[in-house]
């Protein structure tokens, strides 16, 4: 789950007064908690990619790793897998949504559609990619809806639906989850243009709905979701859970080759999986210079295409066709989560019954004691994650109020640094700090290397409504004599509570999405239900795999719910306390 | 060839509210047609109407015809009406040139030509060489020449203007309104225009129409100098304004 953008509305003007020290140090704390491991993660790659690493004897720089990764079987392929699979999902991702939105934003299917995808958005990956596992398999639901009558198949037929060489399962995972984000993105970045009116002006010069979104809206739109795109295609070049799940796993994709090698009981291997931690960030930044580049030939291409004038679009089918493609997506992810549900409570369940023959809580109650101690764990950390993250980002906002407004373009940017970084190509690094301050394992460790994901969602989801928040109540607060902390506690807080327990709940639903992380800072012995579920769905049973991911699917969900609920009952409260007064 | 454009009894209503009653009425190529009337009375209703993009939540009917095509039943796209409106609407992304670019006829091929005819009308408004300019470093009476002009290029049948002269100060206002007015003479084809500024329906010097509440809430229709109005109720439907003959009393 990524949670709403930055969006461009400047800090409505506050008034100025000089922060106290304490707030003085949020922002600072923030980028210390926030760089520091990121920083001194990537270097703990590079160093021992080129075979430097003194703990474990490296105390030369040689190109010996990058030898052994050359040598690897399979390894070019692993890397055209990882290239093909990310770059498929981004670009469909992207066509679709554009494609969708030139169709149907603004009417009505559109607005239903937000609320069919919110449960898609708020489900980790590692639960989707289970889930849309246990549709796709050859012995899963879909084939079961067919069977035997449309295909006379009695028997689950033999072919690699799941973990299929080419990663079609894992790219079509990955488009049951990115698509839904990045229609959230671009919804709301459509929000802040008068897209209607500009349509309207465009209608009126003789131009055709398709035609006049894709020359009028469209070149407006894209630099706003410029970042949250980027973010995809680095996500999809460089995921691990989803790509252990539903990817090949012979050759896998090139990070979980890393990952492979990074947890091989041969130590020596550490230097080769640092090299292809590397090699992996090396191919999402290049992937991300060559989008860009993309970008800039479309839009001088598209320019001329705008001034030929034609009125009319050959595309218009196609926009038609999105719409189809994204609404089957969106069911595939309701499926998903439903197939899980539905197998967590199955007693029987033959091929090719569409039903289980025989329901039973069992699996249930078996797994009770084994499920009680991820799921604390799970909650603990998302809770503290998350906590840290909304007290982080409040101190500096309000700093930033208190202090005046700054420049912040690239601040914007280095909110975004952990998400265009690839995972596995700093917390390698992280993992031998914490190692060296022997905090790995610890429950601090783990809390930590979430928050570096959790802030960035927070921050975003939280930064615009609190900027736009009317400077106008603090300033009347102040005035009648307020201090500012008080102002802080007594208004804005309130005032913006709803807002607060959104971002809060981003964030825990960030924290739980979160595999390569816990893995690595809790150097495999913190167990979380994602880490239960990653592990469970190679070779688990589909009852116990069901229980795990359906769980952990619904934590995020009840996360959501709760946080609308209580804005809404204290708005309630509120608006009853002033009619009683 | 430039065509009347004529109403056959178009009214407008919101479920609670007529808010134009059946008007019937034609506006010869070159003749400017005003409508006046307090704000939420419905004249930028008619003219989202006629220009096809009445939002949801009006009723509307009647037919509307540019010489003998019915365009009523056609997409906003698809019936040559240009609007002007209040907002010049200049698109962001484009410069100045591009943004004329968009709006000139596909009739106009070829690269050179087009940025030739672009040239020559940015020429002949007075704002020669501002083509490569991003429309937000123009001044506001430069935008709204250029929302005219992209308008114009599109060589629509029928003209609306939506109070275009709303937001503009007293000074540029005068301005911009012969600058209007000419190039719509020159264009040739029926103007309705929409205002609230009785200086706007002067200088158009034209037939001017009034729109008003009656006491008995039913909508009425009358010119501005008091004489012309045929509205009036019928027996089979009393509430409703049947028919309008719009009669030209002008000396």
């Amino acid at each position: 789950m990524r949670a709403p953008m930055l969006t461009t509305t400047a800090p409505s003007s506050s008034p100025r007064m000089r922060p106290t020290f304490w707030l003085r140090q949020a922002p600072r704390i923030t980028m210390l908690l926030f760089l520091v491991p990121i920083v001194a993660g990537l270097a703990g790659t590079v160093l021992p990619a080129f075979g430097w690493l003194p703990a474990l004897g490296g105390r030369e720089l040689t190109f010996a790793p990058w030898l052994r990764l050359a040598e690897e079987p399979g390894v070019r392929w692993a890397i055209g897998l990882t290239l093909a699979t990310g770059w498929t999902a981004t670009i469909i991702s992207v066509l679709l949504v554009l494609g969708l939105c030139a169709r149907w934003h603004g009417r009505k299917p559109g607005r239903i559609g937000r609320a069919v995808f919110a449960p898609i958005l708020a489900a980790p990956h590692a639960a989707m990619a289970i889930g849309v596992g246990f549709l796709i398999a050859p012995s899963g639901w879909l084939v079961r809806w067919v069977s035997p009558w449309l295909t006379g198949w009695h028997q689950p037929p033999d072919l690699a639906t799941v973990q299929d060489p080419y990663g079609l399962a894992l790219t079509l995972g990955l488009l049951v989850k990115e698509v839904p984000y990045l229609l959230l993105m671009t919804l709301t970045a459509l929000g802040q243009l008068p897209v209607a009116r500009q349509l309207e002006a465009a209608a009126a010069l003789g131009y055709g709905r398709t035609a006049a979104w894709l020359k009028i809206i469209l070149p407006q739109l894209y630099p706003q979701i410029r970042l949250p795109i980027y973010a995809v295609l680095a996500y999809a070049l460089s995921v691990v859970d989803m790509a252990l799940i539903l990817g090949p796993s012979n050759p896998p994709t090139l990070s979980v080759l890393a990952l492979r090698w990074f947890t091989a009981p041969d130590v020596r291997m550490y230097f080769p999986a640092a090299a292809a931690a590397l090699l992996q960030l090396v191919i999402v930044l290049g992937s991300i210079a060559v989008w860009r580049t993309a970008e800039k030939i479309i839009a001088r291409l598209g320019r001329r295409w705008i001034a030929r004038g034609r009125r009319r679009s050959r595309l218009e089918p196609l926009a038609g066709l999105a719409a189809v493609l994204v609404s089957g997506l969106g069911l595939l992810g309701a499926g998903s989560l439903l197939v899980l549900a539905v197998w967590s409570f199955t007693a029987r369940w033959r091929f090719p019954h569409i039903l289980p023959s025989h329901w039973s809580a069992f699996a249930w109650r078996e797994q009770v004691g084994t499920i009680l101690w991820p799921l604390k764990t799970t909650l603990g950390v998302a809770v503290a994650a998350s906590a840290l993250a909304v007290v982080l980002v409040l101190g500096c906002l309000e700093y930033e109020q208190q202090r005046g407004p700054a420049p912040k373009s690239r601040s914007l940017w280095l909110l975004y640094v952990p998400l265009l970084v690839p995972q596995i190509a700093f917390l390698f690094g992280v993992q031998v700090l914490l190692t060296v301050s022997h905090l790995d394992g610890s429950l601090l460790a783990v809390v930590w290397s979430h928050l570096l994901f959790v802030l960035p969602y927070v921050f975003l989801s939280l930064a615009d409504p609190w900027r736009s928040l009317d400077s106008r109540y603090a300033r009347t607060a102040l005035c009648l004599g307020a201090s500012p902390g008080r102002v802080f506690l007594r208004i804005k807080l309130p005032l913006l509570l709803r807002s607060v327990l959104v971002a809060a709940a981003v964030g825990l639903a960030v924290s739980i999405d979160q595999y390569l992380p816990t893995l690595f800072a809790g150097a495999g012995r913190v167990v979380t239900l994602t880490t239960e579920a990653v592990t469970l769905a190679s070779g688990g049973g589909r009852r116990v795999t069901g229980i795990f991911a359906l769980l952990q699917a619904l934590v995020p969900l009840i996360a959501y719910g709760s946080a609308l609920g209580v804005s809404g009952r204290a708005g309630r409260r509120r608006v009853l306390a002033g009619v009683s007064a | 060839m430039s065509e009347p454009l004529q109403l056959d009894q178009v009214s407008i209503s919101l479920p609670a509210r007529l808010l134009i009653p059946a008007l019937s009425v034609r506006v010869m190529p070159g003749e400017v047609l005003t409508l006046m009337g307090p704000s939420g009375s419905g004249k930028s209703t008619l003219l989202s109407f006629l220009g096809g993009t009445l939002p949801g939540g009006f009723r509307a009917a009647g037919r509307v015809w540019i010489g003998r095509r019915e365009v009523s039943a056609l997409p906003a796209e698809r019936r040559q009406i240009g609007i002007l409106f209040q907002d010049d609407l200049l698109f962001p992304h484009l410069t100045v040139g591009e943004n004329l670019a968009f709006g000139l006829s596909t009739a106009v091929r070829g690269r050179a030509a087009r940025a030739a005819r672009i040239s020559a009308a940015l020429e002949e408004a007075g704002l020669a060489g501002l083509a490569p300019r991003d429309p937000a470093t123009l001044s506001g009476g430069q935008r709204s020449r250029v929302a005219l002009l992209r308008l114009l290029l599109a060589e629509p049948r029928v003209l609306l203007l939506d109070e275009p002269f709303n937001k503009l100060d007293a000074a540029l206002r005068e301005d911009f309104r012969r600058f209007v007015f000419a190039h719509a003479a020159a264009a040739g084809v029926p103007v309705l225009m929409v205002t609230h500024d009785v200086a706007d329906a002067a200088a158009a010097r034209g037939r001017v129409l009034t729109l008003g509440q009656s006491a008995d809430g039913s909508a009425r229709i009358e010119t501005a100098d008091g004489g012309l109005c045929d509205a009036h109720r019928t027996e089979e439907s009393p509430g409703r304004v049947d028919a309008v003959v719009v009669v030209d009393r002008r000396q």
